[in-house]
C-alpha cells in the first residue's frame, strides 16, 4: 500500500512489523508450548524425555474427561440455539418494531449480561434456583439444565448484539417490498428478514457455542453434582498441577478450531471469487 | 386569480380520476410531511410528484404504496377505498430507490416474488417471469443474483418485478437516480416505451425536473407538504403559478413592478428593477398599483448592442457581467443600472462569432411582448 | 397493521422479555433478598427474612453484611486492586494492541492476519491460562531455558506479573478487533492529504489516525475492562494466594467460606460499583459493539 510506505520510513517499515511480531508472540508463544509439551514422554514439564503420543491415549482413557467433554458439548449446542433464537427475535424486536412498550426494559436487559461480571451471574442465578425449588420444586436437580439456562441467557445477549447490528445496516426498504408484493408479516420474515440475517444468526450461533464450551464461572455455580463441564473439570486438575493430559487436549482443540478456521476461510475465499 | 389562457396539451387518455387522493394529511412527530393534498391521476398517465427533499412526495407516494396511513382524508385506487387497505393487498406496486432487490434470490425467484404470493400456478408464474424479463431484455440473465448484475440491469430487474403482477398502478421512487447521466437518459426512454406498451398508470417521485419534464404527463410540484402547481410540463414552464414554481423548474428572470394599466387583453408593469416598463399580453384580476412579479426565461431574452425596434415586452441597458461558454449555448449575466442581474441565453449558431457581445461591454436586453408572464405570488 | 401482525408483534417481544425478567432481572432481587440474610447451618444455608408468626408478618433485615463490606478493609482493597489491575491490564493491551491492529490493517495479507488473532480466541480460555502456568512455573519453560544458561530460577507464577501476563494473553484478541475494524476503514486519502498538506509522518498519526480511531480504542478498552475487572479465573489459577480481586474474593465467600449471605453482599455491592458505572460509562460513550 502506497501510505504505509509513505509514512513508512521509521514507523511502518520496523516499528510495527516489530511490534505485531511481540503481540503474537504473547499469543502464541503459550500455545506453542504447550503442543510441544503434550508430545513430552516426560511427565515432569522440566525434563524432556522424548516424543512421545502416550498423553493422546491417556486422554482418550480418562472417562471423566470425555463425560465432561460430552456434557459441555451438548451444553454448548443446546444454550448456542436457545440463545440464537431469542437473540434473533430481540435484535429483530430492536432493529424494526420502532417504538414498543417494554423497549428500554428490553433493551436493557438484553446488553447487561455482556457486561455482568461472571461471579455475579452464576451467584444471583444459582440462588434463583434455589429459591425456584423451594417455591415450586423445579429445578429439582441442577445440571445440565441449569447451566443450559443460564448460558442461554448471556449467549442471547450476543446474539442481539449481532443481529440488531446486521439488520441496521440491512435496507428496510427489501422488507417493504416484499410486503408490496403481497407477502403478509410472518412470511416477509422468513421469505426475506430470516435469510438476510443468516450470516449474523451463523456467527452468532458460533460466539455463543464457544462462550458456552469456554465458561467455567457460570457453570461452576448453577451447576449441581451430577453434571461438570470439561472446563470444570480441567480446572479441577489444573489446580492440583501439571497433567500432560491436559497438553494433549488442548493441543487437539487448538487443531480442530484451526482446520474449523481454515474451512471458513476457504469457504469465504470461495464465495468472495463467485 | 384567473389562470391564463391554456394553450392545447397531450389530452389524457380517459378522463376518469383513476387515483383519487381526498385531503390527505400526515404528520410525523407534529411535522407536516404531506398537508392536505387532493389530486386526482387519470388510468395511463405518467403522473411526476416534482419536488425537493422533504417537499413531502415520498410520503405520498408511500401513503399510496400503504406503507403509511394518513392521518385524515381519503385515497382511492379505481373506485375502491384503499385507505387503510395493507400494502400486501393493494393493486399497485412499487419499484424503490434503492430497487430493494432480495439478495439472496435470483432475479427470475425475484420477479416471480409477488406471483407466488397470489399462488399462481407454476407454469403460469414461470411464463409470466420469462414475460417479464423479455419485456426488460434480461431474460439471458435469469439465474443471476442481484450482487452480479450491473446497476442498469439492477433497475429493470426492480421494474420487472414490480410490473409482473400486472398492478393498476406503478408508483416509481426516484427510479432513476443511482444510475449514471447517459444511462438515466437512455432508460427515460426505455421506460417510456414500457409505458405504452403495458399502459398503466405510473405515479413517479423525482427530484430532477428534467426526469418530470421528459417523464411525465403531468407534473404536481409539491413543496413543504402542499400540492403547488399540477399541470402539463409545457404548461408548468410556460405558465408558473407563481415565483417558486418559475424558479424551480427551469431558470427563470424575475422583475418586481407595480400594475399601471390594467386590460382585459394586457397589462402594463412600472418596474424599478427593470428601469422602465413592462408590457404583457394577457390580461389578469388585479388592482393597480399592486405588486406584481414578472418571470422572463432567459432563453427568450434579446442581447444586441443596439436598442430594439417594434414591440417589446421590456428592455433595458446593461453591461455583461460574465459569459459562460456552454458549447451549444452561451450564458449571459448583465448588470442593469438597479443592480439587478438579468440571465441572457443566446445559442452559438456559427462556430466563431466575433460580433458577440464580450466582457464589460455595454447592451440592451429585451423581450418580446409574448415571452414574460405576471404572477402574483 | 392488522390483528395478526400485532399478535405476532407482541408475541416476538413477549417471550424474550419474560425470560430475561425471569432469568436476570428476577435472580437479582433474590440475590438483594440474600444479602440482608444471616448465614446458618441449613439447606440453603441462610435465615429466612420472612417470618409468619401467628398471622404476624415479621422482616428482618440485616445490614450487618454490608457494615462487615466496609469493616474489614479486605472488601476495599479487593475492590480497588481489581479496578487498578484490570486499568493496566487495559492499557498494556491497548499499547501492545494498537501497533499490532495498525500494522494488520495496512498488510496485503489482513484477513489471514486476522484469522491469527481470532484463532487463540476460539481456542479455550482456561486452556491458554493454563499454558501459561506451564511457560511461567518454577520448572516451566522459561526457568527450564534459564537454568540452560546458569540462571534463574525466577518466581512468576503467583505474583501480579503473572496476573497481567494472564489478562494480556486473554483478552488481547478482544482490544485487536475493534481497533483493527476502525483502522481499516480509515480513508487512506485522509493521512495522503494531511501529508500533502506538509505533516510528517508522526504528525499525520497523531492529527489524523489516532483521533479517527478513538470509536475503537474505546470499544476494545471496554472490551478488555470488563471482563478483567470481574476476573476469577485468572487471579485463581495464576495469582497468589494473597492477591486480592473482587470476583476472586466473592467466589471464595461462596465456595470456601459458605457464607452466602456475604458472598449476596458483596455481589450487589459489585453490580452498584461496577456494572452501574460501566453500563453508565457505555452509554456516555455511545459504544455499539
Amino acid at each position: 500500500m502506497s501510505d504505509a510506505r509513505m509514512s513508512g520510513r521509521g514507523l511502518s517499515r520496523f516499528a510495527l512489523p516489530m511490534a505485531a511480531a511481540f503481540g503474537f508472540a504473547v499469543l502464541y508463544v503459550p500455545l506453542a508450548i504447550m503442543v510441544i509439551y503434550s508430545f513430552n514422554a516426560s511427565k515432569l514439564a522440566s525434563v524432556w524425555g522424548g516424543w512421545s503420543v502416550q498423553w493422546y491415549g491417556e486422554l482418550l482413557r480418562n472417562d471423566q474427561i470425555l463425560q465432561a467433554a460430552w456434557v459441555s458439548l451438548k451444553v454448548a449446542a443446546m444454550s448456542a440455539t436457545l440463545g440464537t433464537i431469542f437473540g434473533c427475535l430481540i435484535g429483530y424486536a430492536m432493529s424494526r418494531f420502532g417504538r414498543f412498550r417494554p423497549r428500554l426494559l428490553l433493551s436493557g436487559m438484553a446488553t447487561a449480561p455482556i457486561v455482568m461480571p461472571d461471579v455475579v451471574t452464576g451467584l444471583s442465578l444459582l440462588l434463583l434456583f434455589i429459591s425456584m425449588e423451594a417455591l415450586l420444586g423445579w429445578p429439582a436437580e441442577r445440571g445440565v439444565d441449569t447451566i443450559v439456562i443460564a448460558h442461554a441467557t448471556f449467549c442471547m445477549a450476543f446474539v442481539a448484539v449481532i443481529v440488531q447490528a446486521r439488520l441496521t445496516d440491512v435496507d428496510t426498504s427489501v422488507e417493504e417490498a416484499a410486503m408490496d408484493l403481497g407477502a403478509r408479516q410472518p412470511r416477509v420474515f422468513f421469505d426475506v428478514t430470516l435469510p438476510m440475517m443468516a450470516p449474523a444468526l451463523v456467527a452468532g450461533w458460533l460466539l455463543s457455542f464457544t462462550l458456552s464450551l469456554d465458561d467455567l464461572v457460570i457453570a461452576s455455580f448453577v451447576s449441581g453434582p451430577g453434571a461438570s463441564t470439561l472446563p470444570m473439570v480441567v480446572f479441577s486438575k489444573v489446580r492440583l498441577g501439571v497433567t500432560p493430559e491436559i497438553n494433549a487436549l488442548a493441543t487437539l482443540l487448538i487443531v480442530l478450531v484451526s482446520i474449523f478456521v481454515a474451512l471458513a476461510a476457504w469457504r469465504m475465499r470461495k464465495a468472495g471469487k463467485a | 386569480m384567473t389562470a391564463p389562457a391554456s394553450p392545447p396539451t397531450r389530452a389524457p387518455k380517459s378522463d376518469r380520476a383513476f387515483i383519487r387522493i381526498a385531503d390527505v394529511v400526515k404528520t410525523f412527530d407534529g411535522f407536516r410531511a404531506v398537508d392536505n393534498i387532493s389530486l386526482d391521476v387519470a388510468e395511463g398517465e405518467i403522473f411526476c410528484l416534482l419536488g425537493g427533499s422533504g417537499s413531502g412526495k415520498s410520503t405520498l407516494l408511500r401513503m399510496l404504496a400503504g406503507f403509511e396511513t394518513p392521518d385524515s382524508g381519503r385515497i382511492e385506487i379505481d373506485g375502491q377505498d384503499m385507505t387503510s387497505v395493507p400494502p400486501w393487498d393493494r393493486p399497485v406496486n412499487m419499484m424503490f430507490q434503492s430497487y430493494a432487490l432480495f439478495p439472496h434470490m435470483s432475479v427470475a425467484r425475484n420477479v416471480a416474488y409477488g406471483l407466488k404470493q397470489d399462488r399462481l400456478p407454476k407454469s403460469e408464474i414461470e411464463a409470466q417471469v420469462k414475460r417479464m424479463l423479455e419485456l426488460v431484455k434480461l431474460d439471458t440473465l435469469a439465474h443471476r443474483k442481484p450482487h452480479q448484475l450491473s446497476g442498469g440491469q439492477r433497475q429493470r430487474v426492480a421494474l420487472a418485478r414490480a410490473l409482473a403482477k400486472k398492478p393498476k398502478a406503478l408508483l416509481l421512487d426516484e427510479p432513476l437516480s443511482a444510475l449514471d447521466k447517459k444511462l438515466r437518459e437512455e432508460t427515460q426512454f426505455e421506460l417510456m416505451d414500457i409505458q405504452d406498451t403495458l399502459g398503466t398508470t405510473f405515479i413517479v417521485v423525482t427530484h430532477d425536473q428534467e426526469e418530470a419534464m421528459t417523464l411525465g404527463t403531468r407534473i404536481g410540484v409539491m413543496d413543504q407538504g402542499r400540492l403547488v402547481q399540477v399541470d402539463a410540463p409545457r404548461d408548468l414552464y410556460e405558465y408558473p403559478k407563481n415565483r417558486f414554481i418559475a424558479d424551480f423548474v427551469g431558470s427563470v428572470n424575475i422583475f418586481e413592478g407595480q400594475v399601471t394599466e390594467d386590460e382585459s387583453d394586457h397589462l402594463r408593469v412600472g418596474s424599478q428593477a427593470l428601469g422602465g416598463e413592462i408590457y404583457i399580453d394577457h390580461g389578469m384580476s388585479c388592482q393597480l398599483g399592486q405588486t406584481v412579479w414578472v418571470a422572463v426565461r432567459p432563453e427568450k431574452m434579446r442581447l444586441r448592442r443596439e436598442a430594439p425596434e417594434g414591440p417589446v415586452g421590456g428592455a433595458a441597458q446593461g453591461v455583461v457581467e460574465d459569459i459562460a461558454y456552454m458549447g451549444g449555448l452561451s450564458h449571459y449575466r448583465v448588470v442593469l443600472p438597479s443592480g439587478q442581474r438579468v440571465r441572457a441565453t443566446l445559442a452559438n449558431r456559427d462556430r466563431h462569432d466575433a460580433d458577440a457581445p464580450t466582457w464589460e461591454e455595454t447592451v440592451w436586453i429585451s423581450w418580446p411582448p409574448a415571452a414574460g408572464v405576471a404572477l402574483l405570488s | 397493521m392488522t390483528w395478526i401482525v400485532r399478535r405476532g408483534r407482541a408475541l416476538v417481544v413477549a417471550v424474550p422479555t419474560l425470560w430475561l425478567a425471569l432469568f436476570f432481572l428476577i435472580p437479582f432481587l433474590v440475590v438483594l433478598r440474600v444479602s440482608f440474610s444471616e448465614p446458618a447451618i441449613a439447606r440453603p444455608p441462610y435465615t429466612s427474612l420472612f417470618d409468619w408468626d401467628q398471622g404476624l408478618l415479621t422482616i428482618t433485615l440485616n445490614l450487618g453484611n454490608y457494615a462487615y463490606l466496609l469493616e474489614d478493609d479486605l472488601y476495599v482493597s479487593a475492590y480497588l486492586n481489581s479496578i487498578w489491575m484490570a486499568s493496566a491490564s487495559t492499557v498494556i493491551c491497548l499499547l501492545i494492541a494498537y501497533p499490532m491492529a495498525l500494522w494488520i490493517a495496512r498488510s496485503p495479507m489482513k484477513n489471514l492476519l486476522l484469522m491469527l488473532v481470532i484463532l487463540p480466541f476460539w481456542t479455550s480460555f482456561l486452556l491458554r491460562m493454563y499454558a501459561l502456568i506451564g511457560l511461567m512455573s518454577p520448572t516451566g519453560f522459561i526457568n527450564s531455558a534459564l537454568g540452560l544458561v546458569g540462571l534463574g530460577p525466577i518466581t512468576m507464577l503467583q505474583t501480579d506479573f503473572a496476573v497481567y501476563m494472564g489478562m494480556v494473553t486473554g483478552y488481547l484478541p478482544l482490544m485487536i478487533l475493534p481497533l483493527y475494524s476502525t483502522l481499516e476503514k480509515l480513508d487512506g486519502a485522509l493521512l495522503e492529504a494531511s501529508h500533502d498538506l506538509g505533516a510528517r509522518p508522526w504528525r499525520a498519526f497523531l492529527d489524523v489516525t489516532l483521533p479517527l480511531s478513538m470509536p475503537g480504542v474505546i470499544a476494545g478498552s471496554l472490551l478488555v475492562f470488563i471482563p478483567s475487572v470481574g476476573e476469577y479465573v485468572i487471579p485463581a489459577l495464576l495469582g497468589g494466594p494473597d492477591q486480592l480481586m473482587i470476583g476472586k474474593t466473592l467466589w471464595t465467600e461462596f465456595f470456601n467460606n459458605r457464607d452466602w449471605p456475604l458472598a449476596s453482599a458483596v455481589a450487589i455491592a459489585m453490580l452498584a460499583f461496577l456494572v452501574v458505572p460501566i453500563m453508565f460509562a457505555r452509554n456516555a460513550l455511545g459504544v455499539k459493539e
